[in-house]
């Protein structure tokens, strides 16, 4: 079975306070020289049949309707090789 | 003499004066400490009380156990400081592994708050002496991320040694494991549980019932007593 | 940095200064973009002199809209004022963040609601999260520490596909941003109307507490004193329309996208709020407000009008999130999370030295200055030059036409009192059970169990009860009450009765739980005041409630409007949202609304009527709205309420609820099944059963009375002249009407708590 990513992320200008937190934190773990977090989700979809554009197609679908909010997220998809 | 409890303060703690009254209407001297301190101000037991520590943000007490205070609490749990972690505090001291597991989101993705009643399973803990095992007791849960998952292995062996302390009793709010509550190490000076005690000490403020003072003169007991 | 230095170069080649706008007097200006009107354009110009910059343009254009200026309402609102009873408790009154009122022992309380309706359709959970963290702010720069909140909520049919995603995502919101910063919520409403369909009202209230001598204004006076700006770092949330003004500066590269949608963090806010109550412990600032709507135009502009008058910012100073932002949007954004303070230059580094101590940026953005103008420079470039008074205070006023409605008759005419009523014992036992289970009598537990009601450890009595109680001194048990209530049907049926009708609600809510009404804070929610019939609900609705708070002696001490929420020609019912403070001296006096002891008696006080106008049952049996709403008295409503703080303080009811929508049948199920014990009821011989259950009549509550209590409670009520029927007993695990039915209380249980999860989990 064939795997597709999807990663979400919220979009650029939207404030992402999770990520914010984690920077915050990271110099006093002593881990130096990363401006900025942000954090994302991760969909791993074990897809059925073939991996055609016809099946890319549903999961953008899938992906805009339903695993993203795209009032405030962008979602890319791929395919894990 | 009366024994000192402090009351750890994480950015984003929420139970902190809650859990300073509850101390002070057992009979104890609440002391407040700050989490960018290692000093511990000599007290003889800490709470790490409940909220939201850094938003729990990354994970629920992910940010917050690497703060300095906790050096101090983690060292001072492994030499039989008596620790006890509520909800946010439990979440703390599972990501600092001072106790075994994990918590995450409840099962029905919903933040829940609700009167629950708990099985007393282990009263032999310094924190929970004032029970008797089988006991059953009502007291505020309120949380998100109060799932407990651990593997089977552990799981076991916690049912083995007698390290569940609290089983939800009547209905599992969350999809806990075995219905697990609350947990202890294996030496039981350190306790976590997810529903809050300090939240049932006196009649008519909550669910008016006074179910969760036990373990704040449980501990005093123990520490006036030695 | 090199990105944000040639960004500022750019701003630098194309800013549009003070200089530059004298020396250019005819280049054309964005303003009808930005929702000015071509006499209010020429205003700002005469104001001026000469033409705005486009930071005095964005920051006009936004302070003059109808969400700052209240243009619409303003006239309407004054009655307020005029109107407003003559009550010592008021120690600040409208005007202010929030009026604040004195409830003794050296104690004060500020309380509001407000609304934040569109965001929450827009993105319900952000919409809503960010609503309660504006009202919180609101609150902590009175000087108080907040303690509670509650959200009345209203949204579309409970079965239409778009309420359950509107919903879910509000509820999520109120929990998720309220539960992180430790306040319990402690009452409100949830109710289903397809009127509200794609004009979900999303109204967020919060209750603070301080000393009498705490109390903090927005006022920015003594020249010299700091300007602070601190909290979350600005970017681009929420600019909108002023976009059009970077995108004319920046014809080059343009801006980034601007993010539609504000994010809350609650985890900055709570930083927020224990930052600024140690900032107030040691008494660092002179004057306070928090960024909100048009924000950093709207703090300095309005802490300057307020103060002596003169102010100066460097705005290149502000911290930002997105380097990219212009001068104009810096001004313009609503970021979340913000404050902004007046310090004395001797007190800024203990002030600085907090916010570090919480993690809080904090940046000294400006001063006061001995002049009268507001001057914002930008690298050293004057791009504001403005008295603050006519930015902040002297917009635009209009006096909307309004007129009754034509269809206003049609619907009173339509009688709910000669809708068909159910025949027989059996028919008006299955009338209940459709009630109680009907999603707006449903048990709205699995919405309200999302919140956390038991922080801070001072909650006495929360949802579902009459109103919420919370502790404010563990020594003396001093408590304050709090109800929110409004009826939109009965306000489309007649806007000057139903906004009186919701004021006596909320008001005989926080008596039946033995507090003393003592102030009122509203949110109006209306259709557009481009509409002469929503502009009629609104005129009438501010009267009627104006009138009414004269009478029973409890002033506005402030709230908010909301306009235009309406889709297309079809507005929403008009919803006045009347919220209600009170105060109890002794929080363990306190009247809970569960019938929980056998043999207690139970006594309806107040007169019912035939009076099913706007009612719940006329809309679940009939799905129909016409007639004229329960008449109100006032008069009546202040005897009842003495007569349920008298019980209350000497002991002589064990539990009270009031009745409203759905009636009586609806209290007694819901205090039943509180306490888990059931009832046995009689109908009084001079009243139909029916109407004896499903009357809506105002001016009416339900007591459980101890036997040994009867006589002392029925001699006060009949020396006061208040009606008290006896109607029943409590008793058994069925609620029995003699001579009519029985319903098991499982039964009714399940009727009335299994709607809200079958809907929507």
């Amino acid at each position: 079975m064939a795997r597709v990513v999807v990663d979400v992320m919220l979009k650029s200008e939207i404030l992402d306070p999770q990520g914010q937190a984690v920077q915050r934190a990271l110099p006093r773990l002593g881990f130096a020289g990363i401006a900025d977090v942000r954090q994302g989700k991760r969909f791993e979809l074990e897809v059925e049949g073939p991996v055609d554009d016809a099946a890319l197609g549903r999961i953008r679908e899938m992906a805009e309707t339903f695993l993203a909010n795209t009032v405030i997220e962008d979602f890319t998809v791929r395919v894990d090789s | 003499m009366t024994a000192r409890i402090g009351v750890v303060t994480f950015p984003g703690t929420l139970d902190d004066r809650d859990t300073q009254r509850a101390v002070r209407l057992a009979g104890a001297e609440p002391v407040s400490l700050w989490h960018r301190d290692k000093d511990l101000q000599q007290v003889d037991a800490v709470v790490l009380p409940g909220g939201f520590s850094y938003g729990d943000y990354l994970r629920a007490g992910a940010i917050s156990r690497f703060s300095p205070v906790m050096e101090s609490v983690i060292a001072g749990a492994k030499d039989g400081l008596p620790v006890l972690g509520i909800c946010n505090g439990f979440q703390v001291l599972t990501e600092s592994h001072l106790l075994p597991g994990a918590m995450l989101r409840n099962n029905h993705l919903h933040f829940i708050c609700r009167d629950q009643k708990l099985r007393v399973e282990n009263a032999a803990t310094v924190w929970t002496a004032d029970y008797e095992a089988g006991q059953e007791i009502s007291i505020p849960l309120k949380n998100i991320d109060g799932r407990y998952v651990a593997d089977e292995h552990t799981l076991d062996e916690l049912e083995a040694e007698g390290r569940v302390v609290f089983r939800y009793a009547d209905w599992n709010p969350n999809g806990s494991l075995r219905d697990i509550a609350g947990i202890t190490n294996a030496a039981g000076n350190v306790v976590g549980l997810m529903p809050h005690p300090e939240h049932a000490v006196e009649p008519l403020i909550g669910t008016g019932r006074t179910d969760g003072l036990g373990f704040f003169t449980s501990i005093l007991r123990k520490l006036v007593n030695t | 940095m090199s990105e944000r230095s040639e960004r500022t170069n750019e701003h630098r080649m194309t800013l549009d200064t003070v200089k530059h706008a004298t020396e250019t007097p005819d280049t054309e200006q964005p303003w009808s973009e930005l929702g000015l009107k071509q006499d209010e354009y020429e205003r700002i110009r005469a104001i001026l002199d000469r033409r705005p910059t486009g930071a005095e343009l964005a920051m006009y254009s936004v302070m003059w809209s109808e969400h700052c200026s209240y243009k619409s309402s303003k006239i309407h609102l004054k009655q307020f004022d005029e109107k407003a009873p003559q009550n010592d408790a008021m120690l600040v009154g409208i005007g202010e963040n929030a009026g604040v009122v004195d409830v003794g022992q050296g104690y004060a309380v500020t309380f509001k609601v407000e609304s934040h309706n569109h965001p929450s359709y827009v993105e319900p959970y952000q919409g809503a999260a960010t609503g309660v963290g504006g009202i919180v702010r609101d609150i902590l720069a009175m000087g108080a520490r907040p303690v509670a909140v509650m959200d009345p909520l209203r949204f579309g049919a409970a079965d239409h596909p778009d309420t359950k995603r509107v919903l879910p995502g509000v509820v999520a919101g109120v929990g998720g941003y309220g539960n992180c910063l430790g306040l319990p919520n402690i009452g409100g409403e949830v109710v289903f109307d397809s009127c509200y369909q794609g004009n979900p009202l999303v109204n967020a209230l919060c209750v603070g507490v301080m000393k009498h001598e705490d109390i903090h204004l927005a006022k920015a006076s003594g020249p010299g004193n700091k300007v602070i700006l601190y909290g979350a770092r600005t970017g681009g949330d929420g600019i909108g329309g002023v976009s059009v003004l970077a995108s004319e500066t920046f014809s080059d590269t343009g801006p980034t996208k601007r993010p539609a949608v504000q994010v809350g963090d609650p985890f900055q806010e709570k930083l927020l709020i224990e930052c600024t109550l140690e900032i107030f412990r040691e008494d660092l600032v002179a004057g306070i407000q928090d960024l909100g709507g048009a924000g950093l135009s709207c703090a300095t502009s309005e802490l300057a009008s307020a103060g002596s008058g003169g102010m100066r910012v460097e705005l290149d100073t502000v911290p930002l999130r997105d380097a990219t932002l212009s001068p104009e949007e810096i001004l313009m954004s609503e970021s979340q999370e913000r404050m902004c303070a007046i310090v004395e230059p001797e007190k800024v580094a203990r002030f600085l030295e907090i916010c570090e101590k919480w993690d809080v940026i904090a940046t000294v953005i400006g001063e006061v200055t001995d002049g009268e103008r507001l001057e914002i420079f930008w690298h050293g470039e004057q791009i504001v030059d403005v008295p603050p008074r006519t930015v902040a205070h002297e917009g635009p006023v209009y006096e909307r036409p309004y007129a009754r409605p034509a269809w206003q008759d049609a619907l009173q005419a339509d009688d709910a009192n000669a809708l068909p009523r159910p025949v027989g014992r059996d028919e008006l036992r299955a009338s209940v059970l459709a009630l109680v289970s009907s999603p707006n009598q449903a048990s709205k537990a699995w919405i309200t169990d999302q919140y956390d009601r038991f922080v801070q450890g001072n909650t006495v009595l929360a949802q579902p009860e009459d109103s919420g109680v919370v502790r404010i001194d563990p020594d003396t048990n001093l408590g304050v009450a709090v109800a929110t209530d409004g009826n939109g049907r009965y306000a489309k049926l007649d806007p000057y009765t139903g906004a009186q009708l919701a004021l006596a609600e909320a008001y005989r809510n926080v008596a039946t739980t033995g507090a003393k009404p003592l102030a009122v804070s509203d949110c109006l929610n209306f259709g557009s005041p481009e509409d002469p019939a929503a502009m009629w609900q609104f005129a009438e609705a501010c009267r009627g409630l104006a009138d009414g708070c004269l009478v029973l002696g409890t002033p506005v001490t402030g709230g908010n409007v909301s306009l235009y929420n309406q889709t297309g020609d079809i507005a929403i019912h008009p919803t006045p949202v009347v919220a209600v403070l009170g105060v109890i001296d002794d929080v363990t006096r306190r009247t809970p609304m569960a019938f929980a002891d056998e043999g207690h008696l139970l006594y309806l006080l107040g007169d019912t009527k035939v009076e099913l106008g706007g009612s719940a049952w006329s809309q679940v049996a009939h799905g129909h709205l016409g007639g004229l709403p329960p008449a109100v008295d006032l008069e009546r409503e202040k005897l009842l309420a003495e007569i349920l703080i008298s019980a209350s303080r000497d002991g002589m009811v064990d539990a009270a609820h009031d009745l409203s929508d759905g009636g009586l049948i609806q209290a007694v199920t819901e205090s039943c099944l509180r306490g888990g014990l059931g009832a046995r009821l009689v109908v009084p011989e001079e009243l139909d059963p029916f109407v004896f259950l499903f009357s809506e009549s105002a001016g009416r509550a339900v007591v459980a009375v101890p036997r040994s209590e009867e006589l002392r409670f029925t001699d006060m009520c009949g020396a006061r002249g208040l009606p008290a029927t006896r109607i029943g007993v409590v008793d058994g695990d069925s609620i029995e009407v003699q001579g009519q039915f029985t319903l098991p209380l499982a039964e009714l249980r399940e009727a009335h708590e299994g709607t809200i999860p079958a809907l929507l989990a």
